[in-house]
């Protein structure tokens, strides 16, 4: 057969692509439980690094279902639209509130989502039961360069926030992320990475974007 | 003709070193720049490569005879693009906090330059054999780069290696400081550059007058 022909490079074409095709489909299909369960597990662990609790991905379930009691969906005026399902999935629309106990005391554990430098920055805050004073965090990228930007996943960063407060004087004023030495006014801040000014900023957005969602939430008592 | 005959031999260990597809044909440079500011994916996607790039060769390979010559870079494409792909997925099902450190390069594999540079130069001549030992050493090769290049900039840049600490404290005490330029990019060139330049002053026939 003439392997010059226009029919023998249409045809080949339309074959190999049918076939990658049907190869790619096959292996997506067959991979995709064992890579949804890493990805629930990887969620959980952040959950859990959130309010302090470090524990290997093959664990993080029985951890996540012993510490978190209770999980639901809120809007923006602190209604809850959504049971514990809709907060995890992050599917539905509105602001997920994990409720954890640790040692007997309530912990509330919120989302945080933003922009780095290069791409994605998301994490997790957890406060004590006063709504108002930081437990812990965790923060994860997607592409944030690494020394640098990437260095807000260290436990050396989220380790900071642990007792900041999130309201002075009755007022939402997130906590801000400066540079090593400066300071901001008004309200509680932590030291950026140095040589990640971008992506420091970008957690401090992230905090005051995010959080103000849940102001409502916050304010109220119950 | 044996598996490993002398011909054989020198298609897998020449990419080690005297033909060397970084440091002397100069290819894939960009990927050794984004993946070598720490030890640990500098190995992952040194390995991934390997397997991409030697399997890609042996499927170029075994279809040399069939591929329309009009089209064969897209066939090439696609099969690399293909054999990534399976690479990503299998990555996060079996390997996932490795596959979260490397996120966009692992995908960026296919557009590494001594994959389609093997495929055109050595897969579409010669037998799947010969083609699996061209693509081993030639990732091989690339590997042993980057590894050599994370090795200096995770040491220098963080002090640690595969995130361990290994300079000791009291350094740190004595007014020893990282070299937070050794994370940035144009370190890595600069690495690359004095390895090439150890290279060819021990390998007088790569010198050019």
């Amino acid at each position: 057969m003439n392997r010059d022909s226009n029919s023998y490079t249409i045809i080949y074409a339309a074959v190999m692509v049918i076939l990658v095709a049907v190869v790619l489909a096959f292996t997506s299909q067959s991979l995709k439980s064992a890579q949804k369960q890493n990805e629930d597990n990887d969620k959980r662990q952040q959950i859990l690094r959130s309010i302090n609790v470090k524990v290997p991905a093959n664990q993080a379930e029985a951890k996540y279902n012993e510490l978190i009691k209770d999980a639901y969906l809120i809007d923006g005026n602190g209604n809850k639209v959504g049971d514990a399902k809709d907060a995890f999935e992050g599917i539905k629309e509105g602001y997920p509130v994990f409720v954890a106990n640790v040692d007997g005391q309530t912990k509330y554990i919120m989302s945080l989502h933003g922009a780095g430098l290069w791409g994605p920055i998301w994490g997790y805050i957890s406060v004590n039961d006063d709504k108002n004073t930081v437990f812990g965090t965790d923060f994860s990228h997607q592409g944030e360069t690494p020394g640098l930007g990437a260095e807000i996943t260290k436990p050396e960063f989220s380790r900071q926030f642990a007792s900041k407060q999130l309201f002075k004087g009755g007022v939402f004023k997130s906590i801000a992320v400066v540079k090593k030495g400066k300071s901001a006014e008004g309200q509680d801040y932590v030291d950026g990475i140095s040589g990640g000014t971008i992506t420091s900023q970008g957690v401090s957005k992230m905090l005051y974007d995010s959080l103000k969602s849940y102001e409502k939430f916050l304010t109220s008592k119950q | 003709m044996g598996l490993l005959s002398k011909k054989n031999k020198e298609v897998l260990v020449g990419p080690l070193s005297i033909n060397n597809p970084v440091i002397v044909q100069m290819l894939g440079i960009c990927s050794a720049l984004g993946v070598t500011s720490k030890l640990e994916p500098a190995l992952v996607m040194g390995i991934s490569v390997t397997a991409v790039v030697a399997f890609s060769n042996v499927i170029i390979s075994l279809l040399r005879n069939t591929i329309p010559n009009r089209i064969r870079i897209i066939v090439q494409l696609v099969v690399v693009a293909a054999l990534v792909t399976i690479a990503s997925e299998v990555l996060k099902a079996y390997a996932y906090d490795v596959n979260k450190q490397l996120s966009v390069f692992v995908g960026l594999i296919i557009t590494n330059c001594i994959l389609m540079g093997r495929l055109e130069a050595f897969a579409l001549g010669n037998g799947p054999w010969e083609s699996f030992l061209d693509g081993v050493g030639n990732g091989l090769g690339y590997a042993i780069i980057l590894v050599i290049v994370g090795f200096f900039r995770e040491l220098l840049g963080s002090g640690t290696l595969f995130g361990v600490q290994v300079i000791p404290q009291v350094f740190y005490d004595w007014g020893y400081v990282n070299n937070g330029l050794m994370i940035l990019p144009p370190m890595a060139l600069i690495v690359i550059a004095v390895i090439i330049w150890v290279h060819r002053s021990r390998n007088k026939e790569l010198q050019e007058n």
